[in-house]
């Protein structure tokens, strides 16, 4: 067991609260892709899936133009007396911007390849947009928004170029697990380092597996189905 | 009970243009693949917008561009039974057939659906994911929770075709025992021609988009009024056709006179006799029998087609003039006649074709 905690739990809540705020984002972003076929939406489109195209540096340093002192949200942010530089948040808004893109491009595969029978089905049976998204597009597009939030959640634990400039290397508050493997590993403390990759590891073996579980009851009917 | 249809929508590359009135009645719509007979019912559910015209079902108004009217699917109160039935995969038949229901209270629910998988013989499989079902199981699924929430309309767009044979009669009778209890507004789209005639009572003709012909079932089989309607309606045997005296006409592309029953409309164009409607007889002396040869048949399990070319001075060349349709009992006894064959048109079976007009109105027909 490694004997400092602190990255492991840093990550943790950092991979946690940014696969949460990418699983509301991600679906709702490509839920209005898919339905709007605008030219405004095939921008976005390009906006949506940049980050997983651009070095996470390059991220990075697009962010700290945006959130920083002379940047547009900075200087909002500023306004109201806060400051997310260097700060734990910051770890949060870099995972959040640099996994976004996953949870994006696979609910858009799902959404896309649902039929758009059933949902007309569901229209003429007198069903309005909200409960033909939560009863019948969500359910039938889960497998691929599951398979989305669960890459969206590895690569938030991943993430370390963008958040190593935006929130930097601070023990106890922003030095998530990649960025104290790299440090460690640079002074030369192999075996701690050895620890927290060990650790990550495992964290990852687990989230799968508990959300490979989830996905069964989900889409329990398939499971039943093929039974009968 | 009725519904008003008049509607204009691009559809596959040609303008749809159909306008038909339908009642209690079922309304079959006619045409081949393609023509836009699903855009029709799509544009009734509210799934499709038309880009002119109204749709008014029992005096309210669902669609009408002209004031700025479009109910929301979900308002309409369609029945639509579509192609591949829609179940929703994820779904049990029971709660498939409750999905319409949701505003109700629970109790009721339960004694509807109980009710309707009584009625389509449901019974034992309310648990079951649709892919458990047979297609005939999935079929009577489907229709279940479309009448479940007891719609002012039902559209069955070819229901049958995704069945094997024999599954296809057994399901044709629920349906038309369905269709007869049911007391709103009924459409059935098809693009076989018997089922068309069995199902509904009056039919639409579509026939690229443009509306051909509408009408009583029986107005519309045997007396075709354009070349268009007879074609889509089955008829195999055309010729080009002028009047040469009362009561006859000259039929050009057979090289003959025939004697047709009158009315002949002015502005005729074409005459057309049903592949069926062809007799042969042994001696000379009837009507309209004139002296033929084989050129080919094909044999199916019960009925024979024949291919025949007509033995006239001015009988066009070609490979054959006329196609007939004999049981295999009469082809057996038509083998004894003395050749040439004589092949009659009976007068009363000859379609009188008239000139098609660029749109073709419900009150044009004879």
């Amino acid at each position: 067991m490694p004997s400092n905690t602190d990255p492991i739990l840093i990550s943790l809540e950092t991979s946690a609260t940014a696969t949460l705020i990418i699983f509301f984002l991600g679906l709702a972003a490509a839920y209005w892709r898919v339905r709007s076929g605008t030219a405004a939406s095939r921008l976005m489109d390009a906006l949506f899936v940049m980050p997983l195209v651009l070095p996470p540096t390059v991220v990075g340093y697009l962010l700290l133009l945006l959130l920083g002192r002379g940047g547009p949200a900075g200087r909002a942010l500023e306004a109201l007396g806060l400051n997310v530089l260097f700060t734990w948040p910051s770890t949060v808004i870099a995972a959040t911007v640099v996994a976004f893109p996953l949870m994006y491009l696979s609910c858009r595969g799902a959404l896309q390849q649902t039929p758009s029978g059933f949902a007309q089905a569901a229209r003429t049976l007198g069903a309005g947009e909200w409960t033909v998204f939560w009863k019948i597009t969500l359910p039938l597009a889960w497998p691929g928004i599951l398979a989305g939030t669960v890459l969206a959640f590895a690569r938030a634990l991943g993430e370390f170029g963008a958040t190593l400039m935006l929130a930097g290397n601070i023990p106890g508050r922003t030095q998530t697990l990649p960025i104290a493997i790299f440090f460690a590993a640079e002074a030369g403390e192999m075996r701690q380092a050895l620890a927290w990759v060990l650790v990550t590891v495992g964290i990852s073996a687990v989230a799968i597996g508990l959300l490979n579980a989830w996905g069964r009851v989900g889409a329990a009917g398939t499971v039943l189905s093929r039974r009968g | 009970m009725d519904l008003e249809v008049n509607i204009e929508r691009e559809c596959n590359g040609f303008l749809l243009q159909v306008s038909f009135r339908a009642s209690h009645k079922t309304l079959g719509i006619l045409g081949p693949s393609g023509s836009g007979k699903s855009m029709t019912l799509r544009c009734i559910a509210g799934l499709e917008a038309p880009a002119r015209g109204s749709i008014v079902l029992n005096g309210r108004p669902l669609f009408d561009s002209s004031r700025g009217i479009s109910v929301p699917s979900r308002k309409r109160r369609v029945g639509f039974l579509m192609q591949d039935y829609a179940l929703f995969p994820h779904m049990t038949v029971a709660h498939n057939i409750a999905f319409g229901l949701r505003k109700l209270p629970r109790t009721r629910v339960r004694e509807i659906v109980n009710g309707q998988l009584e009625r389509f013989q449901l019974q034992g499989l309310e648990a079951r994911y649709p892919r458990q079902l047979s297609g005939g199981q999935q079929q009577r699924a489907a229709m279940a929770r479309a009448m479940a929430i007891e719609p002012e309309i039902l559209m069955l767009d070819e229901p049958l075709s995704a069945l094997d044979v024999h599954l296809r009669s057994q399901m044709e009778t629920l349906l038309v025992e369905a269709l007869s209890a049911y007391r709103g507004v009924s459409l059935y789209v098809t693009h076989n021609l018997e089922e068309a005639y069995r199902i509904s009572e009056e039919i639409v003709v579509l026939s690229q988009g443009r509306e051909v012909a509408f009408g009583p079932k029986d107005e519309i089989f045997r007396h075709s009024p354009t070349f268009t309607v007879a074609r889509v309606t089955g008829c195999k045997n055309f010729s080009r056709a002028r009047v040469s005296a009362p009561g006859f006409v000259e039929a050009l592309d057979w090289g003959c006179r025939v004697r047709v029953c009158p009315p002949i409309p002015e502005e005729l164009e074409f005459i057309g006799v049903r592949a069926h409607h062809l007799t042969f007889t042994a001696g000379p002396g009837a009507e309209n029998a004139f002296p033929c040869e084989l050129v080919r048949s094909v044999e199916g399990p019960f009925r024979m087609t024949l291919f025949l070319r007509l033995i006239a001075p001015n009988a066009p060349a070609g490979h054959h003039h006329l196609q007939a349709e004999i049981t295999r009992e009469n082809w057996a006894a038509l083998q004894d006649h003395p050749l040439p064959w004589l092949v009659c048109l009976p007068p009363e079976r000859i379609m009188l074709l008239r000139k098609e007009t660029d749109l073709q109105r419900p009150d044009a027909l004879p």
